[in-house]
């Protein structure tokens, strides 16, 4: 995607609710607020769901995932061709996607059209896999004959998260398709507006009513309407840890439907001493403020070793406060990073800073806020940071980064894995065979070597404890999609 | 049926030469040779004949564009899918000119070089594309503090040698797994039918694979065949056309001990149960006999039908035989075109006239259909029994044979009764008995109540003389790849 250029003030074009391949209001006729995080203004209103949406929507996915539905019976390398026009679509009018993000959610436009180029991608890979979904026959005793099918699981909840709006809900559209299943869609109630013109492009695509629907709304009212329903056979959320938790109760007090939670992390990275520093300080510091820090895999205790620790700590202040002048208006070219998404988060974030100098950590740099209006924060460095500091435990979900020191590779290790999550570990080194050891004895679902963000279509991803249940891309990811039947005939 | 779009009449052939490191080149020796309409064995254009010499440029063009570090090589797996998918899209886009040029090459009817041969076509293509990045390895729990993977690496430079019979469909069943996995390739077309390749070259280059990734040469087998199959810069020979060239492939293979496949020859055996609904079974019979004049190499060319049912079937089969229409292949009405050259025609005239000989009832046909060009009216045996010649070999001809069976143990020892062993057929009311009967069958396809489905998911190839490796599905991967074992200490 070269020499794409953003729409500065982009048209709103769906805030309606879609179900069975129509926009519509919902019942209530409620609308709720947008916000654009860079102004603090009122984008627009759109349509609020609750449960008597949910229920229009499930009904829809329920009917269009009968048994002898045109979904249901359409071959499928059709499937993976009507996917693969969602992907031309996207990519034709990836500049208004791209555009509407960055008003919507506050990335730097440049940042919401990687997210537009990576959605593109994993929709052109699921669309190259819908006919390649493959069952046994297996070897049995006595001349009998068995097999294995992979079946669609049918209706499946996808609940999206606010920071990577887009390309989270591809995320789940892309894989719930390929194999076969409807689903309801409730995108963040803070970014809706993306994820809603997937209504589009099912219509333009092919896909048959029934199959995409759309509930934009709230977690408590038509979220719960969602993990609750008896007629969903599968809830994939991203999303917090603390919803995650309710989410799989809620699986546990209604019909026991399939969950796949994608969650929070507090992700260790581990920098060694015979580090590079001049590589590793702006790798480590843009790992951790990555998407302004509203990233599950961020990258939030830095752990260096005590021998190169004191330079480490100046450097990422000095790359800090060079970061700077790079946070604004994030339609304007140049700009790394926008605002926080909301003053809740806003809020938050700075709470957490305040309790960082509370419990004695060194404030290096920054730790209030930027310009006046919109939701921007300094670029913020603590030095001196323990492990029982809630700074290192809980996750900030803002460009606050902080640094640890450590003596002996063994320490790094136990202290990494000391944490309640288990999203990424990552390890800067020049030493391959440390890396292969740190990769078998960290515990984490992901482990990235001398880079972060390592991510590709076909790259399972997913975490350890409470980061997660499941995982998503790849193959791997496609099982939690499936439902296994296996069929044995007495011949 | 959606309906087909005409042919384009008075078609001008654009693409005669080789086609060489993403170029269209004369051969080194200049020559060049005659491509006949097999309707009326009129010469339809000259083309460019490769010898020895260009073998070695286009494998020379085809090792560079697989250095170490070269675009093919460098290039990201969904990119080669991406690439793949271009070209599929370009193949439906010229589809009325593919099938018409395939009808004039071969004499197979347009519409169903449109509707059959080019629906296939871009499938296949299509398919292979959404592999390119689904290759997986594995890492593997090795004793002791290994790290220990593997890598499922392309084979190299690939040679492929394909037939007549589905010529742009043969070179996608080559083309698609060999690029998928990111291979370079140098194909020699058949000498009958050398046009709807040449035409897809074009579109290769202009779906943008780099130069020396695909070459193509037109040319004859002992003076172009062999040399490939012989080059020692050739990791691998894929070949599809007769089982007697195909021994003789696997000879040439030895020399640098290159990776085979072979697709070969078969005299593929259906088995008709007294239970069978009869018109249905007379109807798939039919159609695995007389699909693309016989010119299949799972062709249904013996017929076993239990005694009960034998008179009523030989009728039913001999009238819909004769109900057969021959024409001009780009005629919309026309069933059954011309037998693809000369040679073909004579073999199987003679071969029909062996059956005669020997004693087999000839219930229809048996003879040329009209003056010009090489058609064979569609013929019907019945009462042929084993030992004759029209039982044992293949013919490939509108030619079918109808034996009679009592009992199924009899029947399924003289259906694995020969070298061949590329498909077979059981029809039956009875799913348990067929389920029973196809295990029992010594061949690569078995059809229960169908014949000819030839989807790109499921592997293709056969047992015993027919072949070597599997065509198609996920099985194709492994005939393009070569697995790599890294250990790595801790």
């Amino acid at each position: 995607m070269e020499n794409v250029k953003a729409f500065k003030n982009p048209l709103i074009w769906r805030t309606q609710l879609f179900i069975n391949n129509e926009y519509v209001n919902s019942v209530s006729g409620k609308t709720f607020e947008i916000e654009n995080p860079s102004t603090e203004d009122i984008i627009c209103r759109v349509q609020e769901g609750d449960k008597a949406d949910v229920d229009k929507a499930v009904s829809a996915a329920r009917r269009a995932m009968e048994r002898n539905s045109p979904w249901r019976t359409m071959d499928s390398a059709d499937r993976g061709k009507i996917i693969h026009k969602m992907a031309d679509i996207i990519e034709r009018d990836a500049a208004y996607i791209a555009s509407l993000e960055t008003m919507d959610n506050g990335k730097p436009f440049a940042s919401a059209l990687g997210d537009v180029g990576f959605s593109v991608a994993i929709l052109r890979y699921y669309a190259g896999l819908c006919d390649k979904i493959e069952g046994k026959t297996l070897a049995m005793p006595n001349g009998k004959f068995g097999y294995t099918r992979y079946e669609p699981v049918g209706v499946v909840a996808a609940i999206t998260p606010w920071n990577f709006p887009f390309l989270m809900s591809t995320l789940k559209v892309s894989q719930i398709l390929a194999a076969g299943n409807a689903f309801v869609l409730k995108p963040p109630e803070q970014t809706p507006l993306t994820s809603l013109l997937y209504g589009d492009v099912a219509i333009e695509a092919g896909v048959p009513p029934g199959i995409v629907n759309i509930i934009c709304g709230f977690g408590p009212t038509a979220g719960a309407a969602l993990t609750a329903h008896k007629d969903v056979n599968k809830v994939a959320f991203t999303g917090s840890r603390e919803v995650g938790h309710i989410i799989q109760k809620a699986s546990g007090e209604s019909n026991l439907k399939r969950v796949t939670l994608e969650l929070g992390g507090k992700s260790a990275l581990i920098i060694g001493k015979s580090a590079d520093l001049e590589k590793v300080v702006p790798l480590a510091q843009d790992g951790c403020y990555v998407n302004m820090g509203q990233t599950c895999c961020a990258l939030t205790r830095t752990f260096v070793h005590e021998d190169v620790y004191d330079e480490f700590v100046r450097l990422s202040a000095e790359y800090a406060n060079e970061s700077r002048a790079k946070i604004g208006d994030p339609f304007q070219d140049g700009i790394k990073y926008g605002p926080q998404v909301d003053k809740v988060q806003f809020d938050k974030i700075l709470d957490l800073i305040e309790s960082g100098k509370k419990e004695g950590a060194k404030l290096e740099c920054g730790g209030g806020r930027l310009n006046e209006k919109g939701y921007f924060l300094e670029p913020t460095v603590f030095s001196n940071v323990t492990d029982n500091m809630r700074i290192a435990q809980e996750e900030i979900f803002g460009p606050v980064q902080q640094i640890m020191k450590f003596s002996s590779l063994e320490e790094a290790i136990d202290r990494a894995n000391d944490s309640d999550y288990g999203l990424v570990a990552a390890v800067f080194t020049n030493d391959l065979s440390e890396a292969l050891y740190l990769s078998q004895e960290l515990e984490a679902g992901q482990i990235w070597v001398n880079d972060f963000m390592l991510m590709a279509p076909n790259t399972p991803f997913g975490g350890y404890k409470q980061s997660g249940i499941g995982r998503e891309l790849g193959f791997d990811g496609l099982l939690s999609y499936l439902e296994i039947k296996t069929v044995l005939v007495k011949l | 049926m959606t309906e087909v779009p005409l042919p384009i009449k008075n078609l001008q052939v654009k693409y005669k030469q080789l086609f060489i490191n993403n170029e269209f080149v004369d051969a080194v020796g200049g020559k060049t040779f005659e491509v006949l309409n097999p309707s009326n064995g009129e010469v339809i254009c000259k083309v460019a004949e490769a010898e020895e010499a260009d073998v070695n440029k286009a494998v020379d063009a085809a090792c560079e564009a697989f250095k170490r570090d070269s675009a093919w090589r460098t290039m990201d797996a969904s990119d080669r899918g991406l690439l793949l998918f271009r070209l599929a899209d370009l193949l439906e886009k010229h589809r009325v000119e593919l099938a018409t040029l395939e009808s004039m090459d071969n004499g197979k009817p347009y519409h169903i070089a449109y509707m059959a041969d080019l629906a296939l076509c871009i499938k296949c293509i299509r398919y292979y594309a959404g592999w390119a990045d689904k290759n997986h390895g594995k890492t593997l729990p090795v004793d002791g503090n290994f790290f220990c993977y593997t890598r499922h690496e392309p084979v190299g430079v690939c040679a492929q040698i394909i037939p007549w019979n589905f010529p742009l469909l043969m070179a996608c069943w080559k083309l698609g797994p060999a690029l998928s996995m990111g291979n370079t390739v140098v194909l020699k077309s058949a000498e009958q039918t050398p046009l709807s390749i040449l035409f897809t070259a074009s579109l290769i280059k202009q779906a943008g694979f780099p130069p020396g990734v695909v070459n193509i040469l037109s040319g004859f087998g002992p003076s172009c065949g062999a040399p490939l199959a012989k080059h020692p810069k050739c990791d691998k020979v894929a070949f599809t056309g007769s089982t007697e060239v195909g021994t003789l492939i696997q000879g040439y293979a030895a020399g640098n001990m290159k990776r085979v496949t072979l697709e070969c020859g078969g005299k593929s055996p259906v088995i008709v149960l007294k239970d069978a609904d009869l018109d249905k079974a007379v109807d798939i019979c039919h159609l695995a006999l007389f699909f693309n004049h016989g010119q299949c190499c799972i062709a249904g060319s013996r017929i076993y039908v239990e005694a009960p049912i034998y008179e009523k079937f030989v009728a039913k089969a001999k009238q819909k035989a004769a109900s057969l229409k021959l024409g001009d292949p780009l005629d919309k009405s026309t069933d059954q075109g011309p037998q693809v050259d000369l040679d073909q025609f004579k073999k199987i005239l003679e071969l029909i006239e062996s059956g005669k000989k020997e004693g087999a009832c000839l219930e229809t046909g048996g003879k040329q259909f009209g003056e010009k060009g090489y058609y064979i009216e569609p013929t019907v045996f019945s009462d042929v029994k084993d030992h004759m010649r029209i039982a044992k070999e293949e013919i490939f001809g509108p030619v079918m044979q109808i034996f009679k069976f009592e009992t199924l143990d009899e029947v399924i020892d003289r259906a694995n009764e020969s070298m061949y062993g590329l498909g077979a057929g059981v029809i039956t009311d009875d799913h348990t008995r067929a389920i029973k009967i196809s295990n029992a069958l010594r061949a690569g396809t078995v059809y229960v109540n169908c014949y000819n489905v030839f989807d790109t998911r499921a592997p293709f190839g056969g047992f015993k003389m027919s072949g070597i490796g599997r065509e198609l599905g996920e099985y194709a991967l492994e005939n393009y790849t070569e697995v790599k074992t890294v250990y790595n200490a801790m």
